[in-house]
């Protein structure tokens, strides 16, 4: 196969971040090639030099062996690159068609004629065996059609080479079942494919060939075949990682948190954020809520610590219902929560880490008296969980913000789990984390639970879901599809669910059928 | 019937005085469009009424003054932009700031250029055009065809300004940098530029609105004549959804206030005129508490954009 693009040599330096140093990709026609690589690796940083949104401090770019520069993704879009970026670059209030047509022809106030270009789209989804209506507004679509659209509109603006940007982190496993259907077609009609991922299963599944990123740098080129899921881990963090996790045996204890009818929405309409949701976390044990982005989670969580009012249901822990309770009154009654956004919600980033560590409890006993502070003890007990927890850091006045993300996550776990919760609601701990810091969150978190504490787990990630919990709740439209447990389950029947079907239908039609 | 006989001249009168602030309004839209908040139209307005009388005084000429004014309207859009799009002020701020300007700044380009007399100098103005044959039509002819051709041209270019926005390229492109940004760089829209284009082109078309209230509606310049018209034109744009003919009926309906205190002044229904005057300005005030929370904003209106 012929050498299709080659970039040479690439270097991006932001300020003070060196993203990019002396990376070379070189891709053939026709194949599927993945990026892989951790977050912070420096993989989106590359392809939005390749589709011109940035311009490499230095490093060259050839097309078929032509050396192209990029002064803007119109050039790069000229010379066939489209990308389907990780957010969708879609306007919600405009319809496909519309959204396809934005910027084709720059130069002026020429008419726009949706007619033709509607029937282009039209031809290219049948193409593909989709269906799609290009007057359709894009609010009105639900994520995996907005996907479709993505590629759709690549392909509409001349697209051969086609960056597919961690294309499967919002879908269930048979939107992305379909997606590698249509990568595979379009690679039979001698489209090439740039797929970035981080998940090493779908790597396999996907890739003819992998580059590896990590630091900034490749590491290598490799064929897929060559290579199994554990060598792709170990070129991806640089070193042998574990994928298991110890799980002590142990009894169900006495039920912590009982979720009854919890719901959130409007009286009269038909729609509801969270839909009677009954759920009932025992002590040691970790319930997971597993589920696409987006289905109530949130707002589930919300609702048990307080921060959102739920319109009806109980939440009753210790005797009290924690949905007519205020936050601090859930807080000081040992709930711990690590929140889903540890930048927004977690850390005070300008604040040093003393300060952050104390944000839940500062007003009790423990760290003053009379109003003040007393920060001799606060130090003392910095010092202390900076130690415990293995946070890197230079010290305890260090400000949150210039932590990095898998050392702020470890703070706010500090700082929740010394506050010797009875139950510990956890929001994507991991979300964003390299492999090694993931590592160590699981494990505490998984000490929590050994260590008899009821843990309520929500993540969007299946494996770490199935890997950590012993039960699994999956959310789908702020309804519980099912609960199971993991070594009863399998990935395609959490698929169906996270896709919005009851388990019971799942289970009583396969017996029936 | 008395009322039937005046009608024309109410509808007449409506039109006229909705004239300023349906331009303004259309300035603003394309400015919004763009993804730009700028609530600067008061100050751009006062600015062109002083800069549209004094090139009609230099020339002679009326059309002179109203190019005097747009090219003073696109030095304070340009103004706006470098300040919002390159420097990224904040734009509420700036477009406050344009405010003051131009309420302190006509005021003194005033007074350097006529000097502080009570004399007014005649100046060339806007005049009626009527349109022959139609304006003979009972009523209608009297209300929508004895006009002033800046009232023309005002109301030309609401479908104008329709087709563009929804029915061309360019108006996509302008829409689309308004509703995300990134989406529009991703798609090789020069953001800035567009952005840059919209602030110049819209201030312009304010700048109108100032003219047309200083050498239409009015014979001459005086300080704060604008009075609040380029802030009913925010209103207006809120009102009128964010689409042309939105905003033309906005507008009507503000200034119909005017008409209902004229009519109610004429048959001396006894209720004090400062109340009747805050008819129009009530409105305003009713018409957004009622409906800005429906209204469809762009999503990026009012937030800077920075290339990554």
């Amino acid at each position: 196969m012929a050498t299709i693009l080659e970039m040479r040599h690439i270097y991006k330096q932001f300020p003070g971040v060196l993203a990019n140093a002396d990376v070379c990709l070189q891709v053939e026609a026709g194949e599927v090639h993945t990026l892989l690589g951790e977050n912070g690796a420096g993989k989106s940083t590359l392809m939005n030099v390749l589709c011109g949104l940035y311009k490499p401090t230095s490093g060259e770019i050839l097309i078929e062996g032509k050396p192209v520069r990029f002064n803007s993704a119109k050039d790069s879009m000229a010379i066939g690159i489209g990308m389907v970026h990780q957010h969708f670059m879609l306007i919600p209030t405009m319809t496909v068609v519309e959204n396809c047509l934005i910027g084709s022809h720059d130069a002026g106030g020429m008419k726009l004629d949706l007619k033709t270009a509607a029937q282009k789209i039209s031809a290219l989804a049948k193409e593909y065996s989709m269906e799609l209506d290009p007057y359709k507004k894009i609010g009105d679509l639900a994520v995996g059609e907005r996907q479709r659209v993505e590629i759709i509109k690549a392909l509409f603006r001349g697209a051969r080479i086609l960056i597919l940007d961690e294309p499967t982190a919002v879908l269930t496993p048979q939107e992305t079942h379909e997606l590698f259907n249509m990568v595979h077609s379009l690679t039979d009609k001698g489209f090439t494919v740039l797929f970035i991922s981080h998940k090493l299963n779908e790597v396999k599944e996907i890739s003819n060939r992998v580059t590896v990123l990590r630091l900034g740098r490749t590491c290598g080129t490799y064929n897929i075949a060559d290579c199994s899921v554990n060598d792709l881990a170990r070129l991806m963090v640089g070193r042998e990682v574990s994928f298991s996790i110890d799980r002590r045996q142990q009894e169900q204890g006495a039920p912590v948190l009982q979720i009854e009818d919890l719901t959130l929405g409007q009286k009269d309409s038909e729609v509801k954020t969270l839909n009677h949701v009954n759920l009932t976390v025992h002590g040691g044990e970790i319930l997971g809520i597993a589920g696409v982005d987006g289905n109530g989670q949130s707002e589930l969580v919300e609702c048990l610590t307080g921060l959102r009012r739920a319109s009806e249901g109980k939440a009753l822990y210790k005797g009290k219902d924690l949905l007519k309770c205020s936050t601090r009154e859930i807080m000081s009654h040992g709930v711990s929560h690590i929140p889903q956004d540890r930048q927004r919600t977690g850390l005070v980033m300008p604040m040093p880490l003393r300060e952050n560590f104390i944000l839940q409890d500062y007003y009790t006993e423990e760290f003053g008296k009379g109003g003040f502070i007393d920060w001799k003890y606060v130090d003392a007990y910095s010092d202390r969980l900076i130690r415990d927890f293995g946070v890197k850091t230079p010290g305890r006045f260090e400000l949150a913000q210039n932590l990095s993300g898998g050392n702020q996550q470890k703070v706010i776990v500090a700082r929740e789990i010394s506050r010797k919760p009875e139950l510990l609601i956890a929001m994507h701990p991991t979300r964003g984390l390299d492999v090694g810091a993931i590592e160590y969150i699981h494990k505490n978190i998984m000490d929590q639970r050994d260590s008899g504490i009821g843990v309520l787990l929500v993540s969007t990630e299946l494996e770490e879901v199935l890997k950590l919990s012993d039960r699994v709740a999956v959310m789908y439209e702020g309804e519980i599809m099912g609960i199971v447990k993991p070594s009863e389950t399998t990935v395609e029947e959490m698929g169906l669910m996270m896709g919005g079907m009851p388990l019971e239908k799942i289970r009583g039609g396969g017996e029936n059928v | 019937m008395a009322f039937f006989d005046s009608l024309g001249g109410y509808i007449n009168t409506d039109i006229s005085l909705a004239t300023p602030i349906l331009l303004a309004g259309l300035g603003l839209l394309i400015i919004n469009r763009a993804g730009l908040l700028n609530i600067g139209a008061e100050g751009t307005m006062l600015i062109a009424t002083i800069m549209a009388v004094y090139g009609s005084y230099i020339s002679g000429s009326v059309w002179v003054g109203l190019i005097f004014a747009m090219v003073s309207g696109a030095a304070v859009g340009a103004l706006f932009a470098l300040l919002t799009v390159t420097l990224r002020a904040n734009q509420t701020v700036v477009g406050a700031a344009i405010n003051v300007l131009g309420s302190g700044l006509s005021a003194t380009l005033f007074r350097i250029m006529f000097g502080v007399s009570s004399e007014v100098p005649a100046i060339d103005v806007f005049r009626v055009w009527k349109i022959p044959g139609l304006s003979a039509i009972p009523v209608i002819g009297e209300g929508l065809f004895s006009h002033m051709p800046m009232v023309y041209i005002a109301f030309l270019l609401v479908p104008v300004m329709s087709y563009f926005l929804f029915k061309t390229q360019a108006g996509l492109n302008l829409r689309s940098v308004g509703e995300n940004p990134k989406v529009a760089d991703t798609l090789g829209i020069n953001v800035y530029r567009t952005q840059y284009i919209a602030a110049i082109v819209g201030s312009m078309i304010i700048a109108l609105g100032g003219a047309f209230m200083s050498t239409g509606l009015t014979k001459f310049f005086s300080e704060e004549m604008v009075s609040g018209r380029g802030y009913i034109a925010l209103a207006a744009v809120v009102f009128g959804r964010y689409k042309p003919s939105g905003i033309m009926g906005a507008a009507m309906v503000f200034m119909a206030g005017i008409v209902i205190a004229n009519i109610l002044m004429a048959q001396g229904a006894g209720i004090p005129y400062q109340f009747l005057n805050m008819i129009p300005y009530v409105l305003t005030v009713i018409a957004l508490a009622a409906f800005a929370h429906s209204a469809v904003a762009p999503a990026a209106l009012g937030k800077p954009y920075k290339r990554g």
